[in-house]
């Protein structure tokens, strides 16, 4: 799903949408991740990550949702977070937006 | 600095190895014959960086110019267009021919 | 900006992009309660973000037409040259592609989205979708032409696959009709897309 040169496509849809908030945070959370002062993870090991999401994950999201994906996905890989941690954190952020 | 094992101008094909995890060759220049344009410099190697590991030693990374009608069979356009792009040395392997 | 549509009821649509705004938000405040990244850091990484604009790359494009000596220095090392302007561009290497009557550049990543950030800012969502990735190396000639974009038929088009740790930004043609202008002037016609290639600098812009 990512190495895509020549492949048949259809034309270039000159989608011109400005990141969100929401997006623009999460293009920053890479860049400062993979920043050398915080090295929490590569750029080769972003792409390794994104290439191998599977089909169904890739084709359900959008771009920056599988960026979030895999700064999710590699953070879990190295030990800085775990499942369980993030899952409880979004329960928590759902209470409160209920209350 | 690396040693650059090819000079500006040589012809090379680009060699097509199994894919066995992350890399940054495209597939549609496996196999195909190119000239090397120019030396970006050595950069660590990424199908090792993938993995964890530094990447080192570094691998000289050539600006490699294909003509468009050998990468596509059904090129519409002149016979002068070219397409370039960076590959790392040890994709990359001697060849004969114009 | 782009249109924004009315959205009077929540839709599924809303629904999955709560969901993912609220998976960011929980990831970003452990990583914050971490002490990994800070609440200011982030905050700093998206304002420096939102300053990186295709106006730096007009700029660089605009002394480069003005200034042939300069024009070869960023041939030579674009980074360099970047800095000489005050456009900070370290880190990854940046490479200028020169457009002339018979040759045209066009600039695009088939295996992910490596794109001149430091010089043109975040990309556009064209350029990260697969049309263009797919499409771009094999027949740039109809890629172009849905840019509007034509060429003199005797031009030769040379397709850049940006595959590793080289950017790249193209130097476009600089139109017929803009002798005398100044450095403003001139950057003011040099769009975003005449700097990836996909179209031309026109002195009917300004």
């Amino acid at each position: 799903m990512h190495d895509l040169g020549g492949l048949p496509a259809g034309p270039v849809e000159k989608d011109e949408h400005d990141p969100s908030l929401a997006e623009r945070r999460v293009d920053a959370l890479m860049s400062l991740l993979m920043s050398p002062g915080v090295a929490a993870f590569n750029v080769d090991e972003m792409r390794r990550t994104i290439e191998s999401l599977p089909r169904e994950v890739y084709e359900r999201h959008d771009y920056y949702e599988r960026w979030l994906l895999t700064i999710e996905s590699l953070l879990v890989e190295k030990g800085l977070l775990t499942r369980a941690e993030i899952e409880a954190r979004i329960a928590a952020l759902e209470a409160d937006a209920h209350d | 600095m690396t040693e650059r094992r090819f000079a500006d101008g040589a012809l090379v094909r680009v060699r097509d190895l199994p894919v066995k995890g992350h890399m940054r060759t495209p597939s549609y220049v496996r196999g195909r014959q190119g000239r090397i344009e120019g030396c970006q410099g050595s950069f660590p190697n990424p199908e090792e960086r993938a993995y964890g590991s530094d990447g080192l030693p570094a691998r000289s990374l050539y600006h490699v110019r294909f003509r468009q009608r050998d990468l596509w069979p059904a090129y519409a356009g002149l016979a002068a267009d070219s397409l370039s792009l960076d590959l790392f040395e040890h994709w990359l392997e001697p060849a004969h021919g114009t | 900006m782009a249109h924004d549509h009315d959205h009077p009821h929540p839709t599924r649509a809303d629904h999955r992009s709560h969901a993912w705004e609220r998976r960011e938000a929980a990831i970003r405040s452990l990583l914050i309660e971490k002490g990994l990244l800070t609440a200011d850091a982030i905050r700093a990484k998206i304002e420096e973000w939102e300053q990186k604009t295709p106006a730096l790359g007009a700029r660089i494009v605009a002394r480069a037409w003005s200034d042939p000596a300069f024009e070869a220095r960023l041939l030579a090392d674009a980074n360099a040259a970047a800095a000489e302007l005050g456009i900070e561009a370290r880190g990854v290497k940046i490479v200028a592609l020169k457009n002339t009557p018979r040759l045209h550049h066009l600039v695009v990543c088939t295996l992910c989205s490596c794109y001149p950030r430091a010089l043109l800012g975040l990309p556009p969502a064209w350029y990260k979708a697969p049309a263009y990735r797919s499409r771009a190396v094999s027949e740039p000639r109809a890629v172009l032409a849905e840019f509007g974009t034509r060429l003199p038929p005797e031009t030769e088009v040379k397709v850049v696959d940006s595959t590793a740790d080289c950017r790249y930004l193209v130097l476009p043609l600089r139109p017929a009709g803009t002798e005398g202008w100044s450095e403003d002037r001139l950057a003011a016609i040099v769009g975003r897309d005449a700097m990836i290639g996909v179209a031309l600098a026109q002195a009917t812009r300004a």
